[in-house]
């Protein structure tokens, strides 16, 4: 058998990464300017990221692995009676050593020890963030709190025993009746970009806040959307996106009317919004992390969600 | 007199070398010591050399000013802001500890970038010190954690709706997203649980973490030696002043005539 190679595998001079650079970068400008172009760097960069591998690999030990010979172990003749031939033991019929059988029980006792040890805490780590997590109905005051047409800044604990931190921010409406039925557009305040709070686009009648319990209601007077200071997402009065980062339209409260009084329940997800108001067609979606598309071939992206 | 000064000094060296042999003789750890600062270094390095150690400095100071801040700081939303408050307001030097973790992080973090690029530059991540660079990949990625975790602790406004950011850029990664944005939060929202979290992430996880990939780090610099400046007429990591048998190939580590290919 020949000795290693006694000298680092350099590769040797190649123009291919340089087309692959370029590949990258029309696919980098396609991406802003136009699906076609993106789509062209992308073969462009596969092609020479292709011919680059090839080159790097021909003349190296993975294209030419030597044909090495089998390491043989000598049969062991074992005597027997005189008179008979001597057996010959095969390789595989090697009795298992002792010391490999102590060596592989050590390691396999110490690695079922490790994982008895581990799997609790690894657990105890990660699961709480998935069990449990529902949300319960939460009470923002009676009906006639909510004038007609008009949106009211709601603010209420969803979990009043965590305090201020688990705080959220509806901005409610009501529509008016819908065959005999009171109905209320509740939206949240989470942008669907990354999470920051929308706020309305006009003024507010702090005058004329009520505060009941952990519940707050401002009115606002009249407002033309909703928009977030963080990277300047802008929605309309539905909660449809018109511009910026956002990739949906705002997520919106489920609500339900028991004696008299509004309780929001738990929130979802909305691509986009026909029509307006009471008979608005609401696209709805299971709630997703927000900058994550619910719609389209981009929701491929994100097929599970945790458990909400 | 004389000769009697002379006893005295002796004497006294004895006295200082005397444990110092004691530790040597049962342990071989000043030897270990010696091998590890007594090393032989290319002759034309420069400052640029430096840069790591800067790195580790940094890193030593926020383990240090991080500690201390731990015995102040309270990890829940009712208090954290009130003890970061207090840290700064009303324990003595307090203020200035807590702006040596502040500031210090961002020069940690700028002393990794420049450190990397010195090591880009000088083409010190080539053969065989290319796991060396992955490590300090590790570092880095460790590094930007530590900084993304200690920026809520804080609870101010700035650090409550730069951690949602965050966390919701984290959830827009291909299929795992989500999880990850949701094991982040420790729930569907940032409660009440998400700032111990945090807190332990920051202040026992990474840390760990980033001391055994640092330990990880220097020993292969000691194994491998430093790698001479692009300008250097000398061979790279020409070993240590102690006397080690190196095994393997000849090569960068272990300069030599190289065969013909």
């Amino acid at each position: 058998m020949q000795p290693p190679e006694d000298h680092p595998h350099v590769p040797g001079p190649s123009l291919w990464p340089v087309g692959f650079a370029v590949g990258v970068v029309v696919f980098m400008v396609g991406l802003i300017v136009s699906w076609w172009i993106a789509g062209l760097g992308a073969l462009l960069a596969l092609a020479f990221a292709f011919l680059w591998v090839r080159d790097l690999t021909a003349g190296t030990s993975l294209a030419l692995a030597p044909d090495v010979e089998p390491e043989r172990v000598a049969g062991a003749d074992v005597p027997v009676a005189p008179g008979e031939t001597a057996m010959v033991l095969s390789p595989s019929e090697e009795r298992y050593p002792r010391s490999k059988f102590l060596e592989l029980s050590t390691l396999g006792l110490g690695g079922v020890i490790g994982g008895i040890v581990t799997a609790p805490a690894l657990g105890f780590m990660i699961a709480p963030s998935f069990l449990k997590q529902g949300t319960k109905d939460h009470d923002l005051g009676p009906l006639t709190d909510f004038p007609e047409g008009k949106y009211v800044v709601a603010t209420f604990m969803s979990d009043p025993k965590q305090g201020e931190v688990s705080r959220r921010t509806a901005y409610v409406r009501y529509n008016g009746q819908v065959s005999g039925q009171p109905s209320f557009t509740v939206i949240s305040n989470h942008c669907a970009h990354l999470g920051c709070p929308v706020q309305p686009n006009g003024p507010l009648e702090e005058s004329q806040k009520k505060q009941i319990g952990d519940v707050t209601l401002i009115p606002t007077i009249s407002i033309a959307g909703f928009g977030c200071p963080c990277h300047g997402g802008q929605y309309d009065t539905e909660g449809n996106r018109t511009s910026g980062p956002p990739v949906r339209a705002l997520d919106r409260y489920a609500f339900s009317i028991r004696n008299g009084h509004l309780y929001v329940g738990h929130a979802f997800s909305v691509s986009h919004v026909d029509g307006a108001g009471a008979t608005a067609k609401i696209h709805k979606w299971t709630q997703a992390f927000p900058g994550e598309p619910v719609s389209g071939w981009e929701s491929w992206l994100y097929p599970i969600q945790p458990p909400h | 007199m004389a000769t009697r000064k002379k006893t005295q000094k002796e004497q006294m060296q004895e006295a200082i070398l005397y444990p110092i042999d004691w530790i040597e003789e049962r342990s071989g750890l000043i030897g270990g010591l010696k091998y590890f600062l007594f090393r032989k270094v290319p002759g034309d390095i420069n400052w640029f050399q430096t840069l790591g150690s800067a790195t580790l400095t940094a890193f030593l100071v926020q383990a240090l000013t991080g500690v201390i801040l731990a015995m102040y700081y309270k990890p829940d939303p009712q208090n954290a802001y009130s003890s970061i408050q207090h840290i700064t307001n009303d324990v003595w030097a307090g203020w200035l500890v807590r702006g040596m973790h502040r500031w210090g992080a961002s020069v940690f973090i700028i002393l990794m970038f420049l450190h990397m690029g010195r090591v880009f530059l000088f083409g010190a991540y080539k053969y065989p010190r290319e796991l060396n660079w992955i490590l300090g990949v590790l570092l880095l990625a460790s590094g930007l954690a530590e900084g993304f975790t200690g920026y809520l602790l804080p609870w101010d406004q700035t650090a409550y709706w730069a951690t949602i950011v965050g966390i919701n850029l984290n959830g827009t990664a291909p299929f795992l997203g989500p999880f990850i944005a949701q094991f982040l939060q420790g729930g569907t929202y940032i409660d009440d649980g998400t700032i111990a979290r945090f807190y332990a992430i920051h202040m026992l996880m990474i840390p760990g973490a980033i001391i055994a990939l640092i330990t990880l780090h220097l020993y292969l610099v000691i194994r491998l030696g430093v790698t001479s400046p692009p300008w250097s007429k000398e061979a790279a990591g020409t070993g240590s002043i102690v006397k080690r048998e190196r095994t393997g190939r000849r090569g960068l580590t272990r300069p030599g005539p190289r065969r013909k290919p």
